[in-house]
């Protein structure tokens, strides 16, 4: 494999079409600065203003991008709300499509063809396996992500939290609470839940 | 995230084309699936773990559609690499210079 992408990029830099140092800065914005604490900063802001919870309904992607999260693949954000009666979980049947402004680069299970194709199947099965029961009545929405469209869920607020600023709330919200196949964590429960590699 | 070096490279040589508009996103994703589905198909367990073999060949076949290069110039490239890399004393860095039959 390594010879095959030394191959291709040795030609594309010798036509003018990639930059090696480009490169390099793409590489490490993605490896280091871009990840799912973005994301838990933008659900942060959304439990702690309404204003900008009406935005994040409306317009997600102008609302994202007003934190400085955004996307270069044109990707359109939606974000997606937890209620009492639903969660949200989102999926790429196809691929990977993944919000990655917010997420960072995709675990490798959500890349994986058991998740891609069972989620939609039997997304109760898949969250037990998650370690996340359900009650019975909550309904659960698949979100089938695509090219155009990204999905972000925005999870509820964890109870016992009234009163917490916004960094206090962020560190709480775990990368599969954003995803949905997890929770966030309980104020003074510590990482525990959703802490799949 | 990149478990290998080179799939890092893949990865951000997809972004770069597409910035340079080479091909469009939903083009790219499309190719993507297609090499997954093809793969798959191949009896590729697809656990993930092959993803950016998948993604490689997406875009090898992209730029190729793109008409950016040729099957028998990536070919001949692969060649000089591998025969550069078997030249090349261990712990010196690979470059296409140590290729024996390079220009």
């Amino acid at each position: 494999m390594d010879l095959r992408v030394r191959a291709l990029e040795s030609i594309l830099v010798e036509k003018g079409y990639v930059d090696p140092a480009a490169l390099d800065v793409l590489v490490d914005t993605y490896e280091t600065k871009i990840g799912p604490r973005n994301g838990a900063r933008v659900v942060a802001r959304a439990w702690t203003d309404p204003s900008f919870r009406d935005w994040l309904r409306r317009d997600a992607t102008a609302a994202i991008d007003s934190l400085g999260y955004s996307g270069r693949q044109g990707e359109h954000m939606v974000v997606v709300e937890n209620t009492p009666d639903t969660h949200n979980v989102v999926v790429c049947t196809l691929c990977s499509c993944y919000p990655w402004p917010v997420l960072g680069l995709p675990p490798v299970w959500y890349k994986a063809a058991p998740y891609r194709s069972r989620v939609v199947l039997d997304p109760r099965g898949v969250l037990a396996d998650f370690g996340l029961s359900l009650p019975p009545q909550t309904r659960i929405r698949v979100w089938d992500s695509t090219a155009e469209i990204r999905y972000l869920v925005l999870p509820m607020r964890p109870a016992g939290t009234d009163g917490w600023d916004e960094a206090r709330l962020a560190d709480l919200v775990t990368r599969d609470s954003m995803i949905g196949t997890g929770l966030p964590l309980s104020p003074g429960a510590g990482a525990t839940a959703g802490a799949r590699p | 995230m990149f478990r290998e070096p080179w799939e890092a490279q893949a990865f951000a040589m997809a972004l770069a084309l597409h910035k340079r508009g080479v091909f469009t996103w939903p083009e790219w994703a499309t190719a993507l699936s297609a090499e997954i589905r093809r793969a798959q198909a191949a009896g590729d367990p697809d656990t993930g773990q092959t993803y950016y073999h998948h993604w490689l060949a997406a875009l090898e076949r992209l730029v190729v559609q793109h008409g950016v290069t040729t099957p028998p110039l990536l070919d001949a490239r692969r060649a000089a690499w591998d025969r550069a890399a078997r030249a090349t004393p261990h712990g010196k860095p690979i470059t296409l210079a140590n290729d024996p039959e390079g220009a």
